[in-house]
Order: structure tokens, then C-alpha cells, then sequence
């Protein structure tokens, strides 16, 4: 247990102390997104995040978001199990027809007022997959969509600032 | 022992059980061995094949003019051999090898829904892959079964799939999916369950069947490389050079010797990425959250360090035909040794803890185990394979440019548990960068890239990697105007799935989430 700790002190914060690109960004897009969400959402944004059909690229840079590095709790943006806790959808890949119905009807079950941000190249316009027998293509072929994150996949502080844009928008 | 030594043998036990072959007259698909079977025959050869100890590597099938092209692949002693036949396109029938490769059951079926060709003694004629959007009776991967499908409303649920059924005083079903709790790929899980007991697991997948093979017809050789580079995004360099290595040796290319070695240094640091993250999950389902941020820490300085050196987080589309399309700047190897130094340090310090912790021990001991034989029958491969004895890398077995320079140290247990899973990744990461020094001592100069030369129709050709996951096959043949006619990536979840099913036995439910991780199969991969 002493060892952990050790590890644990030694290391510190990394949050802040990252050697990064984006950090500063990272910051002021962060403070910005918590700011809106402590008006609006009683501090705390439920996101329910949905696999519709991705390589799974997408999936890890969001799973990045909650590492050590973004944290992005610390900005009131957490991730949830379920629709019907979500304020939010986070949709990746294109639409496969083989999650068409699941998709909708996970909209469905999240309540009103919510918004969709469609997460990848593939969500937003189908990307490598397109459209075809297997593929919806864009998630907004298949629900309404109201912010557009580009990328693949799109690195976790794209992610972040597409989830501002969304709040801006809503 | 030399190559193929096995196969005079092999073909002696054929002519014995009257299995007519015929030795490939083209060129074959090298460094596999090709023979020609008579479809009557089919079924005899698999069981051939799994009296003489050859492992089951992939099947799948390809439309040509009236008839349907079936290729059954076989690995013994780091040989591969192709078993080819040919059905009529109006008669689909073909014995199947399921009876004795377990692991040719889902990529039958597969077979099946995409070609429609039938397997008689299929233990399980089941749908697989097709669930509602294209109707029973339609082939995708027919020649005339257009790329935009022929029902364009939209895709009623999947609702009425056979799933097994348990009955009992006190057995209850808990069906989990597609859409999980957490941020992974959907699939769905039907479990039985008696108290807190598993007594059977059924995985559907095909959630996420996005028609690649269909797609990935008409592209280019770049375009297709891109395509492959997302068949599983954890594994694209895997899967990008599964696909360009195959695309090579159809048009005999060879890329020069840095881009190969880059190729490596790319694989092995995706690697790395991966296993660091499954480590830390595996911990976290367990309740033991340091270890979640101490390796996604780990991780994300890993994957920043390709952003910069790389110009991608994944190395996605860095592996491209002929070559690599990033190269090592001027005392990039020095940073990178630096990174590889302070990782090994630090792994270790993390690793005591982990082995050293009572209660990582607790829950992950014998957690979920997965007996050598069952493995061994199942064919799984990779971590998931070597922590249940299967002592096969393709990189050591059946070493391919760069590998074939190198010793890759194989990291095998025989426990079969999670915690032996997990200890293969360990050992993995040590082992990985080991070659990664050493990958960077021995860098060639030179150019990272040569044009492929124009493809003729119908060149073929077979890549076989060792991506994170374990082996990964790609089939690929072209048509006219140098464009692709055929792919076909088999990743190595097609072979690892169908363990977690035996995994779970016994255990607990609440005990399933890390069962899963410890696989940690790829959706996509495997769903097409």
C-alpha cells in the first residue's frame, strides 16, 4: 500500500503538468465547457456514448478523455451507462444497418431536452464506409444530429471542443 | 527443420483416406502451399488436416465466373497450407470442417450468409453474420448482389434469433446489448445464470457488420489499405500491413528495408499502446483504479509521442503499399530510446505492485480460466492463446522482413487465467521493447517507399502477420485496371470470441466484464 502511495505522490498531477501540444487549449476549452455546464446543468453533463458501428478508433480517443491527461469530469462531463441518465448522445461510426433500430432506440429512451453529437469522420458523413447494403452512412441519416466532430479519429481535445460547440449550440 | 518437411507425410495420409489433390499449377499463394480438392472431398481433408495436428486458420470464399472459390487454411510447424475447391454457383453445397475444427464454426456461417454456400454437418446452421438488413436467401458477396443492397428502408430489429435456451428451477437469462453500459463496441450477450452462477454464455455479434469485404471491391491499392487500416482501429498498422504484405506478394513487390523495418517498429509500438490500456482496464474491473490511471498515463505519453514523431495518435494509414508514408527524423531513435529506457523503469516499479497485491490476486487467480485443450481446439491465438499454452507467434513460427532478422521471445503460461492473460501482456511489453531497441539499432538507410508495380487480374496473394491481438490473415486478389476483386482480413477474434464463451463457465456474472477485458475481442474485426 506504501509503494502505491509512493507511486501515487511521486507522480503527482499529470493533469497539469503534461508536456502537451494542446494543453493550454485544453485548459480554456475545459473552463469554458464547466462554466456552461455549472449554468445550464447543474454542473454536471451526462454524455451516453454510442458505438453505431465504428473501427473502435473512436472509442479509444474518448476513452483518452477520462485519462490522467483531459480528465474531463474536472469540467463536470462525465459518461454514463444508461439513455435515460444522458442529457447527451456521443454517436461514432457510420450507422450500421445492423444498429439502425438500437440507435433509434436509444434515442429514444434518452429524455428531452437532449443533443447528438455525431463523433468521427464516419459519423459525420460515413467515412471510409459510406453509404451501402451493410451502412447507413451519417448518424444523421438515422437521428437528428446537432454537432459535427470531424477527424479519424478525432483526438481527445477535438472531442472536447466539439462537445462546447454542442453546448454553445443548445 | 526445413519448411513444409511435414507435407510429403501429409499428402501420403490424404492419398490413404482416397482425398484426390492436385499440387497448385500457378504460382500458388507464397509462402503457402496451395492444393486443389475435388469438393466431395472436402470434408475428408479437414479431418485429415485435424488427425495430422494442423491447426485451423481461416476459410473464406470467393465468387468467380459460374463458380464459387473456397479456401481453407491450415498452420503445422509454421507452414501454412491452402486447401482450394470450387463449388457451382448453382449448386452451393460443401462438407463442413466444423466437425473437426471447432473453429471454423462462426467463419462457416459467415461463409454461408455472405456466398450462400450451404455446410452439410454444420453442427449449428444458424444465421451468423446476417442479422435483418439484407433478407434470407441474398449473398452481399455475390458477384450480382449490388453494393447499395436492395432494401432501402430501414432495418427492422433483429428479434427473433434462435438463441439457446436453458430451463430449470431457478435459472433466469440476462440478456446484456448491443448497446453496453460502457465505452465499447456493441454485441450482444445472453446469459444463463443460476443464483450468481454462469451457466452458459451465447455472444451474437454482427452489430457492427459495416460490409468491408463488399467495399473494399473496385479500390485501388492505397484505397484499400486505408480501408484495412480500419477494420479494427486498435489494430490498424496490424491490419494495414496484413493487407499491403499481401498486396505485395501478389504483384512480387518488395518494400525497401527501412520501410519495413519502420513497419515493425510501428506494429510493435501498437503493441505496446494496447496492452498498456488492457492492463489498466483489466485492474479497473476489478475495482483497482490506480492501475487504470497509472497505464493510461503510460499510454497517452505513448501515443503522443507517434502524434509527434508520426504525424498520427494510431500510426493510422502510415503503412501504406510499397512502404511507409512516415519515416524516423534525424535523432528520432534517440528520443525514442530515451522513451523506451523510462517506460521499462517505470513498467517495472508498476508491475511489482501489481504481482504483489492481495487483491488483484484474489480476483484475478483463477478467474475465468481457459483450459490448454480447450484453446488448442478453439485455435485461439495471441495473449489469449499463450496464456493457455499455445506456444505460436507468427513473427518467431513463420517469420516475415523484418522478423525473420530478429529473436522474438514468445511469452507462454499454462494457467489460463486472467492474471495469465494479463502477465502475457506484461511480458509482451518487455519483450516488445526489447525489439524495439533493437529495431533501432539495426535501422536501415534508404528510401521508405517503392512504387507497386500495375496489378494483372487475378494475381493473388496471402498476408500473415503477428498484429496485438495475434495472428491476422488477409486474402487479397485483383481484377481488371490493377483494382481489387477480393479482400479478406481475418482477424484473431474470429478465433478468441468463441473462448470467452468456455471462459465464463462457472464464474460469476459480476465476474464477466473482466473475463471479457482479459479477451478483449474486436467487434469490428470480427463483424466485417
Amino acid at each position: 500500500m506504501l509503494r502505491i502511495f509512493k507511486r501515487i505522490l511521486t507522480h503527482g498531477v499529470v493533469t497539469e503538468a503534461a508536456p502537451s501540444l494542446a494543453d493550454s487549449e485544453l485548459e480554456q476549452v475545459g473552463i469554458e465547457v464547466q462554466r456552461i455546464v455549472a449554468a445550464r446543468y447543474a454542473g454536471s453533463l451526462a454524455i451516453r456514448e454510442v458505438d453505431a458501428g465504428s473501427c473502435n478508433g473512436c472509442e479509444l480517443e474518448i476513452h483518452a478523455l477520462n485519462n490522467p491527461y483531459y480528465d474531463v469530469e474536472r469540467f463536470g462531463v462525465h459518461f454514463v451507462a444508461s439513455p435515460r441518465h444522458a442529457d447527451a448522445l456521443l454517436v461514432t461510426g457510420p450507422v450500421s444497418r445492423h444498429m439502425e433500430n438500437a440507435l433509434r432506440r436509444t434515442w429514444e429512451a434518452t429524455p428531452d431536452p437532449k443533443f447528438v453529437i455525431a463523433a468521427g469522420q464516419c459519423a459525420c458523413d460515413g467515412g471510409e464506409f459510406g453509404v451501402s447494403y451493410a451502412s447507413c452512412g451519417a448518424v444523421s441519416n438515422v437521428i437528428p444530429v446537432d454537432v459535427r466532430i470531424p477527424g479519424c479519429p478525432p483526438a481527445p481535445v477535438d472531442l472536447l471542443r466539439g462537445i462546447l460547440a454542442a453546448l454553445r449550440a443548445s | 527443420m526445413n519448411r513444409f518437411d511435414w507435407l510429403p507425410a501429409f499428402m501420403t495420409r490424404l492419398q490413404e483416406a482416397q482425398v484426390p489433390v492436385r499440387q497448385a499449377q500457378d504460382d500458388g499463394l507464397p509462402p503457402a502451399k496451395v492444393l486443389d480438392i475435388d469438393p466431395e472431398h472436402w470434408g475428408r481433408a479437414g479431418r485429415q488436416a485435424a488427425d495430422f495436428d494442423c491447426r485451423w486458420a481461416g476459410v473464406w470464399a470467393d465468387h468467380l465466373d459460374e463458380t464459387l472459390a473456397v479456401f481453407g487454411l491450415f498452420e503445422k510447424a509454421g507452414d501454412y497450407l491452402v486447401l482450394r475447391t470450387r463449388v457451382e454457383v448453382a449448386t452451393p453445397l460443401l462438407p463442413s470442417h466444423t466437425p473437426y475444427f471447432p473453429a471454423a464454426d462462426r467463419p462457416e456461417r459467415h461463409v454461408q450468409d455472405m456466398f450462400g454456400i450451404a455446410f452439410s454437418d454444420h453442427p449449428d446452421a444458424r444465421r451468423w453474420i446476417r442479422h435483418q438488413a439484407w433478407e434470407e436467401g441474398e449473398y452481399p458477396l455475390r458477384r450480382d448482389f449490388p453494393v447499395a443492397g436492395r432494401s432501402p428502408q430501414t432495418t427492422p430489429p433483429d428479434d427473433q434469433y434462435p438463441f439457446l435456451r436453458a430451463q430449470g428451477a431457478g435459472v433466469y437469462e440476462i440478456p446484456v446489448g448491443p448497446v453496453h453500459a460502457g465505452i465499447i463496441e456493441p454485441g450482444h450477450f445472453r446469459f444463463q445464470a443460476v443464483g450468481e452462477r454462469v451457466l452458459n454464455l451465447e455472444e451474437r455479434l454482427g452489430y457492427v457488420h459495416k460490409g468491408i469485404e463488399k467495399i473494399a471491391v473496385g479500390r485501388m491499392p492505397q484505397e484499400l489499405a486505408r480501408l484495412a487500416g480500419r477494420v479494427s482501429g486498435d489494430s490498424t498498422v496490424a491490419h494495414a500491413w496484413a493487407a499491403c504484405q499481401a498486396m505485395e506478394r501478389a504483384l512480387n513487390a518488395e518494400p525497401p528495408p527501412r520501410a519495413v523495418a519502420l513497419r515493425a517498429l510501428f506494429a510493435e509500438r501498437e503493441r505496446i499502446a494496447n496492452h498498456l490500456g488492457d492492463i489498466g482496464a483489466i485492474c479497473n474491473d476489478v475495482g483497482f483504479a490506480f492501475a487504470i490511471y497509472q497505464f493510461s498515463r503510460l499510454r497517452e505519453g505513448w501515443q503522443r509521442r507517434n502524434q509527434e514523431l508520426f504525424g498520427h495518435r494510431f500510426l493510422m494509414d502510415r503503412v501504406i503499399p510499397g512502404g511507409v508514408d512516415a519515416d524516423l527524423a534525424p535523432g528520432g531513435a534517440d528520443i525514442l530510446r530515451a522513451d523506451h529506457r523510462r517506460l521499462a523503469e517505470e513498467l517495472e516499479l508498476l508491475f511489482d505492485i501489481l504481482d504483489d497485491h492481495p487483491s488483484l490476486e484474489d480476483r484475478l487467480l483463477g478467474t475465468g480460466r481457459l483450459q490448454p485443450e480447450t484453446a488448442r481446439r478453439l485455435g485461439c491465438l495471441g495473449y489469449v492463446g499463450k496464456a493457455s499454452g499455445q506456444d505460436f507467434d507468427v513473427r518467431r513460427d513463420h517469420p516475415y522482413p523484418p522478423y525473420d532478422q530478429l529473436a522474438v521471445p514468445v511469452a507462454v503460461f499454462e494457467e489460463g487465467d486472467v492474471a495469465a492473460r494479463m502477465r502475457v501482456r506484461m511480458q509482451e511489453i518487455r519483450d516488445s521493447l526489447g525489439l524495439l531497441d533493437r529495431l533501432l539499432d539495426t535501422l536501415p538507410e534508404g528510401e521508405t517507399q517503392r512504387p507497386l508495380p500495375a496489378a494483372q487480374a487475378d494475381r493473388e496473394g496471402l498476408g500473415i502477420v503477428e498484429g496485438w491481438r495475434g495472428e491476422i490473415v488477409c486474402y487479397v486478389r485483383f481484377g481488371e485496371d490493377g483494382r481489387v476483386a477480393r479482400y479478406y482480413p481475418r482477424d484473431p477474434s474470429w478465433l478468441n470470441w468463441p473462448a470467452l464463451e468456455r471462459i465464463v463457465l462457472e464464474n460469476i456474472v459480476p465476474d464477466f466484464p473482466v473475463c471479457n477485458k482479459s479477451v478483449n475481442g474486436s467487434y469490428s474485426g470480427q463483424d466485417l
